[in-house]
């Protein structure tokens, strides 16, 4: 099975995933704000945001797409493109915004944002599937080249 | 209004998310899976109200926002006051027209969890929805207050043990039945109200988008699994969701115009309900040989609801 290199940072705009939570922007405490803080989510023009793909978004830093929960990880999800069908399914049911596609294609994951939940393995419908889960430190190219074989149906 | 397309999944997932990662709702959460679906679902502006509860503290946690459009953090109870607030202000300013863009669509949401919806807000989405406001309810039903450490609701369904009503040696969990949230809101002379849940994903959009597009206070109800307090693996939030509506705990319907009930998912051979709890440590005690009945009497009140909806549905009353 031919696979190739995952680019990491596929479609991500330079601002993502730079903070820890916690941590946050080195701005005054929740105690010192005033009450009735509005915090922006984008700077400058935040208009027409939805026909904006992430990478041309002017994302501030009070927007929680720049910040981190990979932490959060046990494992990861690793993305096979060589079975991948693009039906969708991890997409529309992924429950953190981290599966990337852009032009009906399933492109990869976003690693800042995935916490690991497995849900959009469940959902993939391909034989083997296209998402399976290893450890979040294991490499991406040893990952890919350990992937099943396809699974027989079981008799019933 | 601008929808945009559901004809399939590969087009829906053309638009560009407006709700960001980095919340601290938990793995596999399905709050922000319907939120998700909501958002996706239209490209006009829209302004937005959460109660407190899970969504609400977990997509604000100073100093950041994960969300990329206007959105109020109120009350526990009052989303619903708060946006439609907005919404009469949106009006009297289009009218005079000193808006940024006055032709710019505009949809006013609000979103509560059960705790809010069901009990403690209860009063005042009733009066947003009596003064005949133009706004979409959401009540992200995951039958317990689960921002606190799953205290019982008025919608958690009897036999479900939560933190206040325990199931033990005396207790088989909650006694008393959900209310049914849907058939009041209706009440309410509602132009729009529906229960859709986030496996049924195109009954989903489509529903928010009717509910978005009809002028008038709209309603729905959304089935939200919750790993943590039904207790079961993140993993299987969506086969959580499709057991629901299989075993009929969580039939998927419309209401329109208070009279107009259509289902909009009809399982071919519907799962015994048994099927559903088994699945959920929350109410593991009842297959005990004692609690029995309890299954039982649960699964009588299923069909029971069942068929008072098919026969609503045919005679269109
Ligand atoms: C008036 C008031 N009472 C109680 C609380 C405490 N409180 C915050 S969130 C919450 C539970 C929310 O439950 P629910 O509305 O079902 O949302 P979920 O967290 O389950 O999504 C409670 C009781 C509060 N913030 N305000
Ligand atoms: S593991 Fe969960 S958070 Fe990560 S990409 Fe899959 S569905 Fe999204
Ligand atoms: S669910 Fe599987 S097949 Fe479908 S788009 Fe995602 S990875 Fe590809
Ligand atoms: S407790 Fe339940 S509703 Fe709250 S974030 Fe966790 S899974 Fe979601
Ligand atoms: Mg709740």
């Amino acid at each position: 099975m031919s696979v190739e290199s995952q680019d990491l940072n596929l479609c991500a705009n330079d601002k993502r995933g730079k903070h820890q939570l916690g941590a946050g922007a080195g701005l005054v405490g929740w105690d010192e704000v005033t009450q009735g803080i509005v915090l922006t989510s984008f700077d400058g023009d935040a208009s027409d945001i939805a026909h904006k793909k992430a990478e041309e978004r002017n994302y501030s830093e009070f927007n929680s797409y720049t910040a981190s929960v990979a932490s959060w990880r046990v494992q990861k999800p690793v993305f096979n493109r060589d079975i991948c069908i693009d039906c969708q399914n991890c997409w529309v049911w992924c429950p953190d915004t981290s599966i990337i596609s852009r032009d009906k294609q399933m492109l990869g994951i976003d690693y800042d944002h995935c916490k690991g939940c497995e849900v959009c393995v469940e959902v993939c419908p391909t034989n083997p599937k296209s998402l399976l889960m290893f450890n979040e430190h294991a490499d991406l190219d040893e990952s890919l080249a350990a992937w099943p074989e396809k699974k027989k149906k079981e008799k019933k | 209004m601008a929808i945009t397309s559901i004809k399939n999944l590969k087009e829906f997932s053309t638009n560009n998310d407006r709700f960001e990662g980095a919340h601290t709702l938990c793995p596999g959460c399905a709050h922000s899976m319907i939120v998700r679906e909501l958002m996706n679902c239209t490209d006009d502006n829209l302004v937005i109200a959460s109660n407190t509860g899970c969504l609400e503290v977990s997509t604000a946690v100073y100093p950041f926002t994960s969300w990329d459009t206007s959105w109020i953090h109120i009350g526990f109870e009052n989303a619903a006051t708060a946006v439609t607030a907005a919404q009469v202000m949106h009006k009297v300013r289009k009218k005079k027209g000193n808006l940024k863009d006055n032709d710019a669509p505009v949809k006013f949401v609000a979103f509560g969890g059960d705790g809010s919806t069901f009990d403690i807000g209860f009063q005042w989405l009733s009066g947003a929805m009596e003064r005949q406001h133009d706004f979409t309810y959401i009540c992200l039903d995951n039958e317990n207050y689960a921002n606190t450490g799953g205290q019982r609701s008025s919608a958690t369904p009897v036999g479900a043990t939560t933190s206040t009503s325990v199931a033990g040696t005396h207790s088989y969990g909650k006694k008393e039945k959900k209310k049914d949230i849907v058939a009041i809101m209706a009440a309410h002379g509602s132009p729009y109200v529906a229960q859709l849940a986030p496996n049924k994903w195109k009954s989903m959009a489509k529903g928010f988008q009717k509910a978005l597009e009809t002028e008038g206070p709209c309603f729905i109800n959304t089935v939200s699994p919750c790993c943590t307090e039904w207790k079961f693996d993140p993993k299987d939030t969506v086969g959580l969701a499709d057991l629901a509506t299989d075993s009929l705990m969580f039939p998927i319907y419309e209401i329109v115009n208070g009279h107009e009930l259509n289902i909009l998912y009809r399982p071919k051979n519907p799962i015994p309900v048994e099927e559903y709890m088994a699945a959920q440590g929350r109410y593991k005690h009842l297959f005990k040989p004692e609690y029995r009945h309890i299954i039982d009497q649960v699964q009588a009140d299923v069909d029971k609801t069942w068929e008072m909806l098919q026969r609503r549905e045919e005679a269109r009353i």
